[in-house]
């Protein structure tokens, strides 16, 4: 491995420096503590000489900030039939996602320091991307103890969340706030009242009428948000708001950051493009938490981003078994899996559509999340970590979850033709993926 | 789903019974593997169906010849919740066609031992039947068997989904008593929310140039119904107003319990049909009632004991059209 590796003539997108131009850029890989390779950004510049470099010809390509996923579920520990560290960060990679966070609702939870150790420790040996875990706020995600924050905090958690089973307990929740403050790291809510979306598999509303299936409301999303956003304006936690669907929960969360809550949410990519039409004909794969709503709201989420009240563009992979998705709709598992499809969405079916700017789209994958977790990512600037994906715009692709590298063949865009794809992911200098010829000069 | 509706003569319809089998066999086959729900059913084909019905309810008389129809083809019936008419209907309707009819015991088969709905499929492909009859919980589940089996499925009602030969043989009936399917005013009362029934029939009826009206406690008649183009109408009277037919969902008592509405006896004094109730429709108006009834509740005993209702009629018509829906997924040209 040559020790400089030169990224050459590509068009860099990095929304930290404001900077959309021609340019090259240039990363020096140096041996750190033990073995471990550290890869960081010497310069960005036009014609950059790096004789001894290996090259990149980055032609015709974009050269942006490694993704950063705020929201990934590797089933790691307890179902790694569904998906392992390995398996989903091999995904991630290929995706062009360089930093993931993993939600703690395995099995069992990952509620204590020992868990994030175990989590850190896995990623450290099987890892592609840089993984870093998300500790659940109570003990057994059972919403009756409060898990050791501090402790995980210590440990290495950069974030805490209820995922997967959603506080109902207005005076848990709370405390759950107000506790997080010890470590000043975000709190990730998924926001659904249980009481409004009970027995629902689907939006409620023509569709669900039509297929005879039971409805969630999007009541059941935006009275848990109000909710959400009021305690995090009286404790003054910083609350992460997790994949918003519904067009009312923009304007919630808009009211919320201008009444001065530290507060932040993310959309995903299946929620930008699909509605709840996708589900005619009892397509499992599109049977996702929270569900696929309209249009109208689909439209609203799109503003939403543009306008700068939705911060984060999340996938929530949510890998499954086949067998959990063959079934009745009534019986099948939530979730879609969302890594290796979210780059060729947004810039497919929104970037080269003229729905996003790529700049935005970019800033919302990599700089936004980064800065939320506060860490080392979403930048391209001279000493930043090399974490950089090189995607090429124009290339089309059909999906075939045969080729996806998760294990979880349960996508909602099977069959789709997608444009836009990550081809190298650099993380921390060492090319972690790659479907492009390279050469040494 | 579009479907291929040219060439389908009326004519020879008329000619089968006296022309027996022969007649019958020049009918024109559905273009369509199963039967899943009305909704994908085009108005020509819904009157094809009763067309041949009406041949078949003709023919019955000939025993002979109608064995001789699906003779050599195999009917299963799986159902996985209980059901007496649909099923013994459907029992009748293949036997009198000769079809050999195994009705399958889901509670004791290897579905109480846990099996999946995918390998229940595979199996019952494996075994190599004509066509199979499914009831089951779950809205969808004739749609996900019938990827699996090369046989004709028939959704003999699935969840909150639909019923799609319980439509047909009251289209049939509504036919049969006002001699045509457009122009009416139908009035359907009770639980839409939850009933296969009722969105059967209005997708069947949407097709036809027909009034629907639809009328049940608000919590059981979510809003987005009139996006089906059908009315909303908040007082039964405003609903039965000149009516030609006032179809009666049965309400199912356990709604109750789970708090969808307070009591029966509110439920039958505000959307309970009478005979005093019956005189704001029109004067030849008919009551209908998929059954099995609530006396009492949502239809008066008397009602439903009058010359004014036709339930018994709808059981009977039942047989005739599921022999023609089988002889049309199977046996037909």
């Amino acid at each position: 491995m040559s020790r400089r590796l030169l990224l050459k003539n590509g068009t860099v997108v990095d929304p930290s420096q404001n900077l959309t131009a021609k340019r090259d850029v240039l990363i020096e890989r140096n041996i750190g503590h033990g073995t471990r390779v550290i890869g960081k950004i010497v310069a960005v510049a036009e014609n950059i000489v790096a004789e001894d470099a290996e090259v990149i010809d980055c032609t015709g390509k974009l050269v942006v900030p490694g993704l950063v996923d705020m929201h990934v579920h590797f089933r790691e520990p307890g179902e790694e039939h569904k998906e392992t560290i390995a398996t989903g960060s091999a995904a991630a990679v290929a995706g062009g996602f360089t930093t993931v966070c993993c939600m703690p609702n395995t099995i069992p939870p990952i509620d204590s320091p020992l868990g994030i150790g175990y989590i850190l420790w896995k990623a450290q040996n099987e890892s592609k991307c840089r993984i870093l875990p998300v500790g659940a706020v109570s003990i057994g995600l059972k919403h009756e103890m409060l898990s050791e924050m501090g402790k995980m905090c210590e440990e290495g958690a950069v974030a805490f969340s209820d995922d997967g089973a959603p506080i109902q307990n207005a005076g848990f929740l709370r405390k759950v706030l107000e506790y997080a403050k010890i470590c000043d790291l975000p709190v990730m809510l998924h926001c659904e009242d249980k009481s409004l979306t009970e027995g629902g598999v689907m939006n409620s509303g023509r569709v669900a009428l039509s297929l005879g299936l039971r409805g969630m409301p999007p009541e059941g999303e935006t009275i848990a948000i109000f909710r959400a956003v009021e305690l995090a304006i009286t404790t003054g936690t910083r609350v992460h708001i997790q994949h918003i669907s519904v067009g009312r929960s923009v304007e919630l969360i808009r009211m919320a950051k201008e009444m001065g809550a530290k507060v932040s949410c993310e959309v995903t990519p299946h929620h930008l493009v699909l509605t709840e039409e996708a589900v005619e004909d009892y397509n499992t794969f599109c049977k996702v938490n929270p569900p696929l709503r309209t249009r109208e709201d689909v439209e609203m989420l799109i503003e939403g981003l543009n306008g700068g009240v939705i911060d984060v563009i999340a996938t929530d992979h949510a890998p499954h078994a086949i067998e959990d998705k063959e079934v009745e709709f009534e019986k099948a598992a939530f979730g879609t899996v969302g890594l290796e499809t979210a780059v060729g969405v947004i810039i497919g079916e929104l970037v080269m559509k003229g729905k996003l700017r790529l700049e935005r789209a970019i800033e919302c994958m990599s700089t936004s999340p980064a800065k939320i977790l506060s860490i080392d990512a979403g930048t391209l600037k001279v000493g930043a970590s090399a974490d950089v994906t090189i995607i090429d715009p124009n290339l089309e692709y059909i999906v075939e979850p045969s080729e996806f590298k998760s294990k979880g063949k349960n996508s909602a865009f099977i069959g789709w033709k997608l444009r836009g794809k990550a081809i190298i992911t650099i993380v921390n200098g060492e090319i972690a993926y790659c479907e492009m010829k390279r050469g040494e000069s | 789903m579009s479907l291929s509706t040219q060439g389908v003569n009326h004519a020879p319809y008329t000619m089968a019974v006296s022309a027996g089998l022969d007649g019958l066999r020049q009918i024109k086959k559905l273009e369509r593997k199963d039967l899943l729900g009305m909704h994908d059913l085009s108005s020509e084909e819904v009157e094809l169906i009763l067309d041949v019905a009406d041949c078949m309810k003709g023919a019955m008389s000939n025993a002979n010849v109608l064995s001789e129809c699906l003779r050599g083809k195999s009917l299963a019936t799986a159902f996985y919740e209980p059901s007496t008419r649909t099923r013994t209907s459907f029992e009748r309707a293949g036997k009198a066609l000769g079809m050999s009819v195994t009705n399958l015991q889901i509670d004791v088969s290897s579905v109480a031992k846990g099996e999946s709905l995918k390998d229940t499929a595979l199996t019952l492909q494996s075994v190599g039947y004509d066509a199979i009859v499914i009831r089951h919980w779950a809205s969808g589940a004739p749609h996900f068997i019938a990827k699996y089996v090369s046989a004709s499925v028939i959704n003999a009602g699935d969840g909150m989904h639909e019923h799609p030969t319980q439509a047909l043989l009251d289209l049939y009936t509504m036919r049969k008593v006002k001699g045509r399917l457009h122009g009416l005013k139908i009035a359907i009362i009770g639980d839409i929310l939850h009933s296969r029934v009722a969105r059967s029939i209005i997708f069947a009826l949407s097709k036809f140039n027909s009034e629907l009206v639809v009328c049940g406690p608000p919590t059981m008649l979510p809003r987005a119904f009139s996006e089906f183009g059908v009315k909303v109408a908040k007082r039964i009277e405003e609903a039965i107003e000149g009516a030609d037919i006032i179809y009666m969902l049965r309400i199912q008592l356990e709604r109750q319990r789970v708090g969808l509405f307070p009591s029966i006896g509110e439920y039958a004094k505000l959307y309970g049909m009478t005979l005093e109730r019956v005189r704001l429709a029109s004067e030849d108006a008919i009551v209908m009632h998929p059954g099995p009834m609530n006396r009492g509740v949502e239809i008066a005993s008397d009602l439903a004991d009058s010359e004014k209702a036709r339930i018994l009629d709808q059981v009977t018509n039942g047989v005739a059209v599921r022999m023609a829906v089988l002889w049309l997924l199977l046996g037909s040209q």
